[in-house]
């Protein structure tokens, strides 16, 4: 439980808008408890400003409890900050020294354009489940719930897979900005599930297909993982890829029966 | 006006099938000459947009969101309860019909409750055939765990996660429905207005949080999932983000009010630890299948919980409600753990909350046991405060959670308002005085999934053929006016407090004399204190910046502004309930062992109140409540 108050020195990104220049301000942070969590602290500093007659820092941030995936901004490179497995409304300051100077930036990548100071505009995510992130199945006529028996680990590992929360911490640490985790979560929830069968191969064609007009290549660096707040395994990417090559494959068998 | 509910005539199992049959139906072709705007993308709104849009209808879907994904249904931990009996436990939705009428202490219409229940059912199909990951046995079926109100295993729950993956489930049939139905969708869009014009809802008024433009929207009907009203209090287990300006705007322009004093407090939330606390942290009732809650029996004991032997400890629910014990319904818990902590038994720094020990469950069942089963809540207690539930019992105290009050809906989910439809939390319908666990997931996807479709075309049938109100009529431009002017109005005030300076103000006022316990006397200190914040926002509020740009404080203004006129009848309701009944508990009327003493022959009724004006007293309209099927009789869990 709580200690000392610390002194943290924070360099923010400030821009005010889409096509404004940015640029990075510096802030003193005394009696910084180690018990706030960091959007407590930024939610300290901004009172301050708005007392001094400056305009608050402008961050995404929503449920506090780390699921709906709104928050998130670099912490000195790392996004998401230092605590693995944490989104950034979850990572408290006790995990900070008293004295360390933070610099926080928002997410960069050419696929999340700036609205202003640390919020991204990520709608292209929303993009990428509109090209196929579904099971086509409409309201009414499901049959009863206990019809397919899916195995314990098979439903096990489609959870693991749609624990993602979509913040895009993973597009921002890669350094190709690529939004393969991301993709490959969604996709392989669906995938390893019998009612995602039907569209399995399509699925993966429209997904990856759409991912790939807005993002960059995966090259193996694994940093995505590593940012994950969920934790999401790049074994998905794996699947991901075989899915992909198979559905090439797929694809042309049905159009090969349909057409003969 | 006077209030018809609508309910449908007929033995209760057969009304909703009457019902479906009696009302009437707009035909596939025709379903495409009909606009309808939903505005919120939780479980309920998600849910209703998707499958009107499947019906053929033109669905526009407006969220103050980035993407639908984040509404605050996402962060719904525990399950979702149905009437399976999948566990051949005795469950029936007779069963659970009655489960949830008398948790929510019978002050719920049976009509709706039964065929929430019913529906129930349908929910999980349709939610297991979308790929939501439910949790499975190793046979490979659907497995079920307890909830707080009942004695059989009827909750289906993802983890530690049920809310995130029924409404990525929703979600994705919304994204579905934008790619293959053609659903507008409006992102980060706030509505500020509902537009009336000659009777009927003819549109909303909408801000884009970007660039600050106001803009009309006009349909043939408004469908409201706009959530609940938790954070008028400031703190509470509610996202940051969530209001009541939509409801409340709607009820400026008419729409009743219907039973705002019924706040539910849940009772394992981590307890409050300082001033710049920014909200609190819900830990699922899940955990009070395993974990037992206890105080220490002595007062003032400042011994480590682990050195306080077991004749020294109060293990007071079980003590109190034996048949229950620690799954009490959330208002019993609650006001139980409040009980112990005013006496001074209360544990923790500031000596505010109880133990929720799994001490017991872990030498019963193991340790890879209670991982698997709350692995990722333990690990959540640890993040938020230091401490390894593993080895030290998890501190908990009650907190503002969820609210039953929302505006008037009849059977068909209609506001008093023709064509303004409301789902989910944010109507008042399904939970009476108390929610049960895991029925919020539940009533949310049943108001969109199975109960609008069906009942928006009664509405819509007899205007086939008609226009929707352009955008260019003067009630909208009336309406958009407004908007812009107390954008203007909060931009150009300039003060000294901030928005959330003044926010914590009310919420303080509403938490110590409208919370877990009221008396008249504490309300009527409240009713005095909210005006003169009120006056003090609008004189003294500082919101910097521009209009035009994302403007966070701007946003948020707007919304304190709601609350600080909407916590005056929230508090008008509970003083003029006198009774205590689930969340609703007034000091006044209690049994000689401190339980909540109703009035049914007075009180059972639903208010539903009419607005008339800042600083003018609202209109009550009552809706009695006739219970031909549950006899009320005094709620006991012991």
């Amino acid at each position: 439980m709580s200690n000392a108050a610390m002194q943290i020195t924070l360099t923010v990104w400030r821009q005010s808008g889409p096509d404004a220049e940015g640029k990075f301000e510096t802030y003193d942070v005394p009696g910084v408890s180690p018990d706030m969590s960091f959007l407590e602290m930024l939610d300290v500093v901004n009172e301050r400003l708005m007392h001094d007659g400056k305009e608050p820092i402008a961050f995404d941030h929503d449920c506090r409890e780390g699921i709906c995936g709104s928050c998130g901004f670099m912490i000195n490179g790392q996004a998401h900050g230092p605590e693995r497995a944490t989104a950034t409304c979850q990572l408290h300051m006790r995990k900070f020294r008293d004295g360390d100077h933070l610099t926080i930036e928002p997410w960069r990548s050419a696929g999340f354009p700036l609205i202003k100071d640390l919020i991204v505009d990520r709608t292209t995510f929303d993009r990428i489940i509109e090209s196929g992130g579904y099971v086509g199945v409409g309201t009414g006529g499901a049959p009863d719930g206990n019809l397919i028996p899916i195995p314990k680990v098979v439903a096990d590992a489609a959870m693991d897979a749609a624990a993602c929360i979509g913040c895009g911490a993973c597009v921002a640490a890669c350094p190709n900005g690529a939004a393969q985790l991301f993709t490959s979560a969604k996709l392989q929830h669906l995938n390893l599930l019998p009612q995602g069968q039907a569209e399995r191969w399509d699925r993966t064609i429209n997904m990856v297909e759409t991912m790939e007009t807005y993002f960059g290549s995966c090259t193996n660096h694994q940093e995505c993982e590593a940012a994950c707040p969920k934790s999401i395994s790049i074994d998905f990417i794996a699947l991901m890829n075989k899915d992909y090559a198979k559905a090439q494959l797929k694809q042309r068998r049905l159009v090969g029966q349909s057409f003969p | 006006m006077a209030l018809d509910s609508k309910i449908p005539e007929g033995p209760l199992e057969e009304k909703w099938d009457n019902h479906r049959f009696g009302i009437k139906l707009v035909n596939p072709a025709n379903k495409r000459r009909f606009d309808i705007i939903v505005v919120g993308t939780g479980l309920a709104g998600a849910s209703a947009a998707a499958s009107l849009a499947e019906l053929g209808y033109n669905v526009k879907v407006v969220t103050f969101h980035d993407s639908p994904r984040r509404a605050h249904s996402i962060a719904a931990q525990g399950g979702i309860n149905a009437a399976k009996n999948y566990k051949n436990d005795g469950d029936s939705i007779y069963r659970l019909f009655y489960d949830t009428i008398k948790g929510g202490d019978y002050r719920a219409r049976e009509a709706n409750v039964y065929r929430l229940a019913q529906v129930s059912v349908d929910i999980i199909d349709q939610c297991v055939a979308q790929g939501v990951p439910f949790a499975r046995e190793y046979g490979g079926l659907l497995d079920n765990r307890s909830f707080g109100g009942a004695q059989v295993s009827r909750t289906f729950y993802a983890r530690g996660q049920t809310g995130q993956q029924l409404l990525l489930g929703a979600y994705q049939a919304l994204m579905r429905a934008v790619h293959s139905y053609g659903v507008q969708l409006y992102p980060r869009t706030e509505m500020l207005d509902v537009v009336v014009k000659d009777g009927r809802t003819a549109g909303i008024v909408c801000r884009d949080l970007n660039t600050g433009e106001v803009f009309s929207m006009s349909a043939h009907a408004v469908v409201l999932a706009t959530g609940g009203y938790g954070n008028a209090f400031y703190l509470s287990t509610n996202a940051k983000n969530s209001n009541v300006t939509a409801a409340w705007r709607a009820a400026k322009k008419g729409a009743y009010f219907a039973n705002p004093c019924y706040t539910q407090i849940h009772p394992t939330c981590i307890p409050a630890s300082d001033e710049f606390q920014s909200k609190l942290t819900l830990m699922s009732e899940s955990l009070r299948n395993d974990g037992r809650v206890w105080v220490p029996k002595k007062l003032d004991d400042t011994r480590s919980p682990d050195q306080i032997p077991e004749d020294d400890r109060d293990y007071f629910l079980e003590r109190r409600y034996p048949a229950f014990g620690n799954l009490v319904p959330r208002d019993v818990a609650s006001r139980a753990i409040k009980h112990e902590v005013d006496a001074g038994r209360g544990v923790g720094p500031l000596k505010n909350g109880a133990y929720l020990d799994f001490g017991e469950a872990t030498g019963r069942l193991g340790h890879d046991v209670i991982e698997e089963r709350y692995g990722n809540l333990f690990e959540m207690y640890d993040r938020i405060t230091g401490e390894d539930p593993y080895k030290v019992p998890m501190r908990i105290y009650p907190a503002i959670h969820y609210t039953m009050g929302g505006l008037w809906v009849d059977y068909n989910l209609m506001s008093n308002l023709p064509g303004l439809f409301v789902l989910g939390e944010a109507n008042f319908s399904d939970h009476g005085a108390n929610r049960l666990g895991a029925s919020a997931l539940m009533q949310g996807l049943a108001d969109g999934y199975f109960v609008i479709p069906y009942t928006i075309g009664d509405y819509l049938a007899p205007l086939l053929g008609t226009k929707p109100v352009p955008i260019d009529d003067p009630a909208f431009e009336e309406s958009e006016r407004a908007v812009d002017d107390q954008v203007r109005r909060l931009l150009s005030i300039k003060g000294h407090k901030t928005v959330d300076e003044l926010h914590r103000e009310l919420g303080h006022v509403l938490w110590d004399n409208c919370g877990m316990a009221r008396s008249e006397q504490s309300l009527s200190k409240a009713l005095a204190e909210i005006p003169a914040i009120r006056d003090e926002f609008w004189k003294n509020v500082c919101v910097l910046g521009e209009n035009e740009s994302r403007n966070q404080a701007l946003e948020k203004a707007g919304r304190v502004a709601d609350f600080l006129e909407f916590g005056e009848l929230l508090v008008l309701d509970a003083l003029k309930r006198n009774e205590s009944c689930g969340g609703h508990f007034r000091e006044e009327y209690q049994t000689e062992d401190g339980e909540a003493l109703r009035d049914d022959e007075h009180y059972a009724y639903v208010a539903a109140w009419e607005w008339k004006g800042v600083g003018d007293a609202p209109e009550v309209h009552k809706e009695s409540l006739n219970f031909e099927y549950v006899h009320p009789s005094t709620r006991s869990y012991k």
